[in-house]
């Protein structure tokens, strides 16, 4: 009888399809618009995942998310190395510093310190010169997007004036920039995850980023550290807080602070949410309409199986088989198509990032969808009396 | 063979009433009914004189309200609605009017059916089916689809599933009114050569006079009762025509 509910429901060709369109565009919908959120909250914690080697991250106890700077004084750094289980320790500047590009505009960066001596901290990938040109004079590295976008610079013509429509040059190793009134000079072009306020990003060391830096008591935004072999990151952690009272979190836990900051205090999860719960009541909609539809169209023949000796448990098995088919099909072409989407997203400044979790739970919404849907239709299949036949 | 052993159907005062209170109306009076084994019993009156409540009722998809009915021994009102169901899968085969064919599926995956119902695998479903349409002479056209067949062909499809899971009592709707004349003939004589047997019982509802002759016994009803019962058409025909 499953091959005969499967050909019932494949048989009307334009129910079945917008039946699965239904599905699959709730499940389009859902997962698109929640890889979208995943993404732009991937974005607002990208410096932590890019500043890969440390084990620890501590700052001042009153920092809330990765951007929210609130320096230590230089001592910090002194006291953290002196705790038990600190393999090594380095500072960290990390601020927006205005930038005042070759054509006179200025452009609100985010400067980058690392550590003088070891550098550790840099951009993931250099596309352009190396991390250690950072040592030559006045030496800048910025990333690829911000040097073709916004630190890009615009041709002139023999006037001096900028020529419209001309594609912007992008800037590149050996072109100049003003950071608080101090020459920089590009040294290297990096590729960074995009940042959540899409601002360039420039790395230079820690001594010159706070000679970039307005002059303040602190200027000490992070101490990134290294736990010793057998001691873990957590556990160096409660450390440095009972030692130095300073916060001090794993990666992970800073990731999640800050992740977690944007979702208590913008309003980006509620726009979202309401996205994915449009999503999922229209996709709910369509296919339960439809799937209702499909069921009563198909009553007769049901009344016709239920004379002939089907009982309730089978014809329940029957659409709930239909309805399971149609609830995959949906499924795999909603998330196929959005799969697509996300990659043809992927070289635009559109944040997109697909998790098997997004998945997991779209599959969730797509089975209560489905289950909706069928609890509606199976109603009327159980109520149908046999007798209906002879109508 | 006793006289108790060779009835397939026995009614007796049946009542039935849909509705309740001021919009209840009584559907059958009081029906009295023997249909004997190997009898082809056609049922014929006027519209909405209870004809096919009566079937509903002998075929046990409707409940009666008085009365007692046997078919076969059994008594549907005995039954829970789980072993009515299961009986009546294995015993009773149904005709319709509109022929009940699921469209989109082929004829054999509609003739075999009813055993799938009954727990045989689709292979050998289908394999009985094929059979089963050779005999109603629709063996060529076992991939068919029901809209691919004409009205003839798809009654003989009916027929077959009626047929397949051989039951002892077969029910018939109207099953020559959306046929002409001589396709009429043909599912008449179809019926009466393949499905009736000395164990089986055929009753069929009808309003159409041209088949009357294929009837062992004709019992004209009217107004929810049995106004009498006849053998020979022309004693019908002679009287009130059924169908006016």
């Amino acid at each position: 009888m499953n091959r005969i509910a499967l050909r019932m429901l494949v048989g009307d060709r334009a129910k079945y399809l917008a039946i699965i369109m239904g599905v699959a565009f709730a499940s389009l919908l859902i997962t698109q618009q929640a890889s979208i959120f995943v993404g732009l909250m991937t974005r607002t914690f990208g410096f932590i995942t890019d500043t890969s080697r440390p084990d620890v991250w501590v700052m001042d106890p009153k920092v809330q998310y990765v951007d929210d700077i609130k320096p230590v004084q230089d001592t910090m750094l002194y006291r953290v190395r002196g705790v038990a289980g600190v393999e090594w320790a380095t500072p960290l500047y990390k601020g927006l510093l205005k930038a005042r590009l070759s054509n006179g505009n200025f452009q609100t960066c985010i400067v980058v310190g690392l550590d003088d001596a070891t550098l550790t901290g840099g951009p993931p990938v250099m596309l352009e010169g190396t991390l250690a040109d950072l040592r030559r004079s006045e030496g800048v590295i910025v990333d690829e997007e911000g040097a073709k976008g916004r630190l890009a610079r615009m041709p002139m013509d023999e006037q001096g004036r900028p020529i419209k429509g001309a594609k912007p040059i992008p800037i590149g190793i050996g072109d100049t920039l003003e950071l608080n009134d101090r020459r920089a000079v590009v040294v290297g072009v990096c590729r960074v995850s995009r940042t959540f306020q899409s601002q360039p990003v420039i790395y230079t060391t820690y001594t010159r980023a706070t000679q970039f830096a307005p002059r303040e008591r602190k200027l000490l935004s992070f101490v990134t550290a290294g736990a010793a072999e057998g001691v873990s990151p957590r556990e160096l952690c409660e450390r440095i807080q009972s030692q130095t009272g300073l916060a001090a979190f794993t990666r992970d836990e800073f990731s999640w602070k800050t992740v977690l900051y944007f979702m208590k205090y913008t309003g980006i999860p509620i726009n979202f949410g309401i996205a994915v719960a449009l999503g999922f009541l229209v996709g709910t909609a369509i296919a339960g309409q439809t799937f209702y539809q499909f069921t009563l169209d198909n009553l007769r023949h049901f009344g016709t199986l239920k004379a002939m000796g089907a009982g309730n448990l089978r014809l329940l098995r029957m659409v709930l088989l239909q309805a399971l088919v149609v609830g995959v099909v949906g499924y795999g072409l909603g998330v196929g198509a959005a799969s697509m989407f996300g990659r043809l997203a992927g070289p635009t400044q559109l944040s997109f990032r697909l998790l098997w979790q997004t998945l997991a739970g779209t599959g969730a919404a797509v089975a209560l969808i489905c289950v909706i849907a069928s609890l509606i239709s199976v109603q009327r299949v159980m109520r149908l009396e046999p007798g209906v036949v002879f109508k | 063979m006793t006289e108790a052993s060779s009835i397939a159907i026995e009614c007796k005062g049946v009542v039935k009433h849909y509705g309740q209170g001021a919009a209840r109306v009584t559907a059958l009076r009081g029906v009295d009914l023997t249909v004997r084994k190997g009898e082809l019993l056609m049922l014929v009156g006027p519209s909405g004189c209870g004809k096919t409540t009566l079937i509903s009722v002998i075929a046990g998809v409707l409940d009666r309200n008085e009365g007692a009915c046997t078919v076969f021994g059994e008594d549907f009102a005995r039954m829970s609605a789980r072993a009515r169901t299961r009986w009546r899968g294995e015993n009773v085969g149904f005709v319709f009017q509109a022929f009940n064919l699921i469209p989109t599926i082929t004829a054999a995956e509609n003739v075999a059916v009813p055993l799938m119902i009954l727990g045989e695998g689709h292979g050998a479903a289908i394999r009985r089916a094929r059979e089963v349409l050779e005999m109603v002479g629709l063996g060529d056209r076992w991939r068919a689809l029901p809209a691919q067949l004409s009205g003839g062909q798809q009654q003989r499809v009916a027929i077959a599933r009626s047929l397949i899971h051989g039951p002892r009592l077969i029910v018939c709707d109207e099953p020559t009114s959306a046929l002409d004349h001589q396709t009429g003939h043909v599912i008449m004589r179809l019926l009466k050569n393949v499905a009736l047997r000395e164990d089986r019982a055929l009753v069929i509802v009808t309003h159409d006079a041209r088949i009357f002759g294929f009837a062992d016994r004709i019992a004209e009803m009217d107004d929810g009762r049995i106004e009498r019962i006849v053998t020979d058409p022309r004693e019908l025909m002679a009287g009130t025509a059924p169908g006016r």
